[in-house]
């Protein structure tokens, strides 16, 4: 790390070798407290201090964060807008949802659940997995790792990227929706999923069994960004930065892109599948509705808002947003949504690093009056925090 | 560097070591082992007032919906506390957003049952957002008052539903295009969810029994506005008639291209029942004139009540706004409330739902009554046709007919027609 602290900047190579360490990446001290302290705050003082009914909607950000840690990943240090992890949350929220609803329709001596009765359906292949909850848990992982290795893997082969990306993602969230919705007598169409009693034996409208529903919750995101964070710190981490700065270039290097923007791909969207998983017990309804194009969309506002290449930023972006929206909401119910695309639109223009660079820039900008930035305080102009799109597109327009 | 590395490394394994160990330590009750423990209601009648909830949406595409009954719950409260309240309590009226979205209409249900403790919450628009409401009243034992016709096939021991079952619209309207039309043949359009799915389904085995030749059945997604094919499928089939469970702004787009392909009210009259004054405004009148929809109160009824009603909410709202069915079950559920509230001399969930049946107040509609069992309410059907002016004339009404969301009194809708039914759409 200290070694490219100390290397001088001249053009692009090396802010490039400069930003695989530095920019968002904290010291272990910072990352582990600052992880510790989130961990206290969700899993000690949030039960201590929030009613059952506020501990719940806790859970529900939680989940949100859960999914920003894995586009925090793809989006801020991989440059892949990832607009479609609706999917992957889908998918693992109804993989649990399947279960619930199956382990229930047990508890009431019945085949299939009360929904399929309506059209006396019986039960579809594909509910016959989710019987058994160490199959549930398996798929609610494998899913979504296959389909974004599939996806992933071929669209970087062929180089696609960019705002090419992010559409094809928004399409296969459309077409995802559109899958669910006709579902009408196997998986109860635009209703979706709700009414669940039992979650893995437990009895979920238990205040003790919700309570420890949070924490398990909780606790996954704990764990989820201390994998972000050694993903960030590790090799790995750098070259996938590099990639994102600089495909072309790690390619001539001998690395195969394709594979590392593949792999940062599949861990975001099993960490969305994992967050849509506990979704379910939590907010106890999964519906098309939750998943569609404008949640998507919503999934990646907080992760803008608080710092996409950060540890922290994406984090207590989702929780901030989606705690703003619920607070906010309640009180300017239409205006809610006129103000969030204007925050998301300062945001990008203004602060695209996202609130976690203000203290950076701010840094920065104290430290300019004496000297040039050193690279371990980037300017918000350096290539970690500025637009990944404009800066492949500068580069598709120069080669 | 290394040394605090571990350190604060181990601070991180410590605080999830504990965490661990605070999950394992929280288990609870095991599914299935007792009677989920109802929580006990905390709703507070020390003082002169009393709460109760409104969950409409108010933002997302339901709003221009659901804002409509909003107002016009406003405007029943506002009534209601003026006559002096109920059982001698001002009501307190708490709000909530349930933005189109199913997931938020719990969230906020629960809010308002257990952080505002409401005595009776009333809204809900979409059968998502019942359904998603649906076990946050049964857990909480609360009381929720929905207004929409839906597609039946329910009864929750905590929900009232104001608005119209399947037997109160959806089959008095192929009674009347059998009887008064004479039609043989119809075709099926609809958006695709639930209320079409279920309505068509039964609908094909109505037509079964009474030898009417279903020539097609398209849903499109919810919100889709591309027609010209179905358009032309259904021109091509030359039905007798349609039958329409399209809902919103796919209303528009479809009968601009019924239009377009050259059908007419007289050729091919179409049956909505998802149609009332609000759509028709927004679908516009010219391409509406003459077709049908079918439900149980349209604004231009005749009746003291009604003209009552109509009256006050325009001096309310304004001149140009119009009064719709959903509308009125949503006034009506909350006199309807107030009438068991007082009959029980008591807000609790349990009295009023013992008092509950036989309970009748004069709606705008006429006379509807509870039906204590299924806790749905009296109806009468009525066929309307869509005038110039975008108002719906009255041209058939048929008998006050008692809910029966199940289809129990009618031989041709049983379990084994509804699987055979679903087995052929399988295929």
């Amino acid at each position: 790390m200290s070694t490219t602290a100390t290397q001088k900047k001249t053009g692009r190579l090396a802010r490039i070798s400069a930003a695989g360490t530095s920019p968002g990446v904290p010291s272990p001290r910072t990352a582990y407290l600052g992880i510790a302290l989130i961990a206290m705050g969700l899993l000690v003082l949030a039960p201590a201090l929030l009613t059952p009914f506020e501990l719940r909607q806790m859970g529900r950000f939680v989940c949100y964060a859960m999914v920003a840690v894995g586009i925090g990943l793809a989006w801020g240090r991989g440059g892949m807008l990832t607009l479609g992890q609706g999917v992957f949350f889908g998918i693992g929220a109804y993989c649990m949802a399947m279960h619930m609803q199956l382990e229930d329709a047990a508890l009431r001596g019945e085949e299939t659940p009360q929904f399929m009765g309506t059209f006396g359906v019986d039960l579809p292949w594909f509910w016959e997995p989710f019987h058994s909850p160490l199959m549930t848990i398996l798929l609610i992982l494998l899913l979504p790792a296959a389909l974004a290795f599939a996806l992933g893997y071929s669209v970087f082969k062929r180089k696609v990227r960019g705002a090419y990306f992010a559409i094809l993602n928004q399409a296969m969230v459309f077409a995802f929706v559109t899958l669910l919705v006709g579902q009408q007598a196997t998986l109860n169409g635009s209703n979706g999923l709700s009414g669940f009693e039992s979650f893995f034996g437990f009895a979920i409208h238990d205040p003790a069994n919700r309570q420890m529903i949070y924490m398990i919750a909780a606790a996954l995101l704990v764990i989820m960004m201390l994998v972000a964070y050694w993903m960030m710190r590790s090799r790995f981490g750098e070259l996938l930065v590099a990639t994102r700065d600089a495909e072309e270039r790690v390619r001539f290097l001998g690395y195969d892109p394709a594979i590392i923007k593949t792999i940062t791909f599949v861990t975001a969207a099993v960490m969305a599948s994992v967050a849509g998983a506990m979704f379910v017990p939590l907010v106890g309804i999964i519906s098309p509705a939750e998943l569609g194009v404008v949640p998507s969309i919503a999934f990646v506002i907080g992760v803008a808002i608080g710092g996409r290449a950060t540890l922290f930023g994406p984090v207590l972006g989702a929780i901030a947003v989606a705690w703003a929206e619920s607070t906010l909401a309640e009180n300017f119910p239409s205006g809610w949504t006129y103000f969030q695309g204007l925050l998301l639109i300062l945001v990008i223009a203004l602060l695209p690093g996202g609130i976690a660079s203000v203290g950076r820039y701010l840094r920065w900008k104290h430290r300019g009056e004496a000297g040039k930035p050193t690279s371990e305080d980037p300017a918000p102009s350096d290539p970690a925090t500025s637009d990944p799109e404009s800066e492949n597109s500068q580069k598709e327009a120069a080669s | 560097m290394s040394e605090k590395k571990r350190q604060s490394r181990l601070t991180a394994y410590a605080a999830i070591g504990a965490a661990g160990t605070l999950v394992l330590s929280a288990c609870g009750a095991r599914a299935g082992e007792e009677d989920a423990a109802v929580a006990e209601s905390c709703v507070d009648t020390d003082g002169d007032t009393i709460k109760i909830g409104f969950i409409n949406s108010q933002s997302g595409n339901m709003a221009i919906s659901e804002t409509t009954v909003n107002d016009v719950l406003h405007m029943a409260a506002d009534q209601i506390n003026e006559d002096g309240g109920v059982n001698g309590y001002e009501l307190e009226i708490v709000e909530e957003d349930g933005q189109s979205e199913p997931a938020t209409f719990a969230e906020r249900s629960e809010y308002l049952l257990t952080q505002e403790c409401v005595a009776a919450v009333f809204g809900g628009w979409t059968s998502a957002s019942r359904q998603a409401m649906l076990p946050v009243f049964e857990n909480n034992n609360g009381l929720l008052f929905y207004p929409t016709q839906y597609e039946g096939l329910e009864s929750s021991e905590n929900v009232f539903y104001s608005g119209a079952t399947t037997n109160q619209q959806i089959l008095p309207a192929l009674e009347y295009l059998k009887e008064e039309e004479e039609i043989e043949s119809l075709y099926l359009v609809g958006s695709d969810y639930v209320f079409p799915r279920t309505a068509n389904m039964l609908i094909q085995q109505w037509a079964e029994e009474n030898d009417v030749e279903i020539l097609g059945e398209d849903y499109t997604p919810l919100g889709s506005t591309d027609f010209s094919t179905i358009a032309n499928t259904v021109a091509a089939s030359d039905a007798d008639a349609v039958f329409n469970t399209l809902n919103g702004e796919s209303n528009v787009a479809f009968f601009s291209q019924f239009d377009d392909a050259g059908l007419t009210a007289e050729e091919m009259p179409v049956m909505s029942v998802s149609i009332a004054e609000e759509e028709v405004d927004g679908i516009g009148p010219a391409l509406l004139d003459g077709h049908l929809t079918s439900w149980n109160y349209y604004q231009t009824l005749e009746d003291p009540e009604n003209e009552e009603f109509v009256a006050a909410f325009q001096e309310t709202y304004g001149e140009d706004r119009v009064t719709s069915d959903v509308m009125q079950s949503s006034y009506n559920s909350l006199f309807l409330w107030a009438a068991m509230a007082e009959e029980a001399g008591s807000f609790d969930v349990d009295e009023i739902r013992e008092v509950a049946d036989g309970t009748s107040i004069d709606a705008p509609e006429g006379e509807v009554t509870v039906d204590g069992e299924t806790q749905h309410v009296t109806k009468t059907p009525r066929i309307g046709v869509i005038n110039s002016d975008g108002l719906i004339d009255p041209i058939w009404e048929g008998e006050l007919t008692d809910p029966d969301p199940y289809l129990e009194d009618y031989q041709w809708a049983d379990d084994e027609e509804a699987a055979e039914y679903a087995e052929e759409a399988e295929d």
